[in-house]
């Protein structure tokens, strides 16, 4: 009864195969496809994107950690020990590049495939579920961070900024932000109707990274703002990659992971439902 | 045997707040028929078919795609289906052949199977020497085309197309209605929306036409025609001033009169015969046309409106 059968015989076609899968409601445990999709489309689209997020916290590096480092001197690290400015901010670049990264996937990207391509709306009329659509773009705006994480672990690597094997480490606590951020911005990204209203992401984000310890510690802060900056997501990565450059951890460092963890968690969940209510409504 | 039951709807209910999209609908349709779904914009139509095809939750009544609820099953009772939705979505980041592939993989399916399939159906869709062009690169009926082709990726047992030829020149419409007409002679179960009834009338073996969220009427294109109208239909153009005024002069002509803003319409089973009893009453119409009765007409009788606006 199949269309265009001919040319497949054989009593259990692929197509049957792949009906007799388990599906849920929500997820047909396929979000490998959405990642293939994003992979291929990737290959015709604009490295140019992908090399500018790369380069932007490596000037900053340069023109921070080298040039105003070199009359700020050495700066107290997180165990207490003394390190170079540069030293101490690359660690903090880094955790603002994971999070470019996967915002910029996670929200520009998913803004446009959403109300533009209709790509969404073409996924959820196949056996994909809602999670498996955001399972996948989430994986891809990883990808992105993780790329963008090792590539600038290297850089630190070239400058001599790295001094212990732990600092490996600092890849994939990169990714452990970065599926923080894209997680949620998925979700938030399915507020938005207009250009107007995403130009508040970058409203909420360049304040994030200008305040959350980046470049100098939160002591300077009065203690209210330092609560304030506690309670956002970069503070916490920044800390947890600074820790894990020199090694040096601490009770805190559980704290920092275990705010990311509550973060994916919630903004899966967040997404999920949104994508439902958007497209299956 | 009766073929099986594969999709059928009780009271099936559709509101967006106040708007009662789709007013407890009822029907059956068979394995293996073509079914459409016949009315103007605004009627339902859609958003029968999204409830269908699993992307929009019913607000009442039953829904059953083959034994499945699609409320909960959504997933799995799109794995049974081909959706053609009424704007094309194709990726445009993709390469036409890549559309199809990619499309077969959301369904779980192995490449070793989507690569023959891909070129089968860039071959069915006539697009073979498309297979690596750009999805912006091609025409309206090409889109179509394609979007039709990557619907049967995963052999679907029930293809949904919702308004599939609108916006496609004449040329464009019969090519596609001509591959339509293949896969139903092949078994595929084709659910349709339109508001042609032309394409109403060359397609369905059977359909309701539904306005404002309710069904009218159901039947066969030609067993309603012959229940709602007469065999033949007399337009007659006497210019726009004089159309409404003259159904006076026209009365008892014909079985029924319908005094159009462009046009007069007698129904009658002889239109010839109606022409004569016109011109010995003295009447010169501007023009005149007899022809047969259409899904037109019937829509006309049940709603008093045409499906056009």
């Amino acid at each position: 009864m199949s269309a265009l059968a001919e040319g497949h015989p054989g009593p259990r076609s692929a197509t049957e195969a792949a009906r007799q899968r388990t599906f849920g409601p929500l997820y047909s445990r396929n979000a490998l496809a959405v990642v293939s999709r994003g992979l291929m489309a990737a290959k015709s689209s604009t490295w140019l994107i992908l090399v500018s997020g790369f380069f932007e916290p490596v000037l900053y590096l340069i023109a921070m950690g080298v040039g105003l480092g070199s009359i700020v001197g050495a700066i107290q690290g997180p165990g207490g020990q003394e390190i170079s400015y540069a030293a101490y901010i690359a660690p903090a670049l880094l955790a603002v590049s994971a999070m470019n990264g996967a915002v910029y996937d996670s929200t520009w990207n998913v803004f446009f495939k959403m109300n533009f391509a209709k790509l969404y709306q073409g996924m959820l009329y196949t056996s994909l579920g809602p999670l498996d659509v955001a399972i996948g773009e989430i994986f891809l705006a990883l990808l992105r961070g993780l790329l963008y994480a090792t590539g600038f672990t290297a850089v630190m690597g070239v400058m001599g900024l790295i001094t212990t094997p732990w600092a490996l480490l600092m890849v994939p606590a990169s990714v452990l932000i970065a599926f923080g951020f894209a997680s949620f911005g998925m979700g938030i990204t399915s507020f938005m109707k207009t250009f107007q209203q995403m130009d508040w992401i970058n409203f909420f984000m360049l304040p994030m990274f200008l305040f959350s310890a980046t470049f100098y510690p939160l002591s300077v802060y009065p203690q209210y703002i330092q609560w304030l900056i506690q309670a956002m997501p970069l503070w916490h990565g920044v800390e947890l990659l600074r820790q894990i450059s020199i090694g040096s951890f601490s009770s805190a460092t559980a704290v920092h992971v275990g705010y990311y963890l509550v973060m994916i968690v919630l903004g899966i969940m967040l997404t999920t439902g949104r994508l439902r209510q958007l497209f299956l409504k | 045997m009766n073929p099986p039951i594969v999709i059928s709807a009780r009271n099936l209910t559709k509101t967006y707040g106040d708007l009662t999209a789709v007013d407890a609908v009822s029907f059956e349709v068979p394995a293996g028929e073509s079914f459409g779904l016949l009315g103007p914009n605004g009627a339902g139509k859609s958003t029968t078919m999204k409830m269908i095809g699993g992307v929009s939750r019913r607000s009442s009544g039953t829904l059953s795609i083959m034994g499945l609820d699609p409320d909960n099953h959504g997933p799995e009772v799109r794995a049974h289906l081909g959706v053609v939705p009424q704007q094309d979505n194709l990726d445009e980041e993709l390469r036409v052949r890549e559309n199809l592939i990619v499309y077969g993989r959301y369904f779980g399916l192995p490449l070793s199977y989507l690569r023959p399939k891909a070129d089968e159906l860039l071959e069915f869709a006539q697009l073979t020497d498309k297979a690596k062009s750009k999805v912006d690169a091609l025409s309206g009926g090409m889109k179509r085309r394609l979007t039709i082709a990557r619907a049967l990726i995963n052999e679907p047992r029930i293809l949904l197309l919702d308004e599939p030829t609108t916006g496609l020149d004449p040329q464009a419409r019969h090519t596609l209605w001509d591959r339509l007409f293949r896969l139903k002679e092949q078994g595929v179960t084709l659910i349709l929306t339109t508001h042609y009834m032309d394409e109403a009338e060359q397609l369905c073996d059977r359909l309701i036409v539904v306005d404002k969220g309710r069904i009218m009427a159901e039947g066969s294109p030609a067993s309603l025609i012959r229940e709602h109208s007469t065999r033949e239909v007399l337009e007659l153009r006497f210019g726009s001033e004089r159309n409404a005024g003259i159904g006076v002069e026209l009365q008892g002509i014909g079985e029924r009169l319908e005094a159009l803003p462009d046009r007069v319409l007698i129904y009658a089973d002889d239109g010839e015969a109606a022409l004569e009893q016109v011109t010995a009453r003295g009447l010169r119409p501007l023009t005149s046309l007899v022809r047969r009765s259409s899904l037109e007409d019937v829509f006309l009788r049940l709603t008093g409106r045409s499906l056009v606006d």
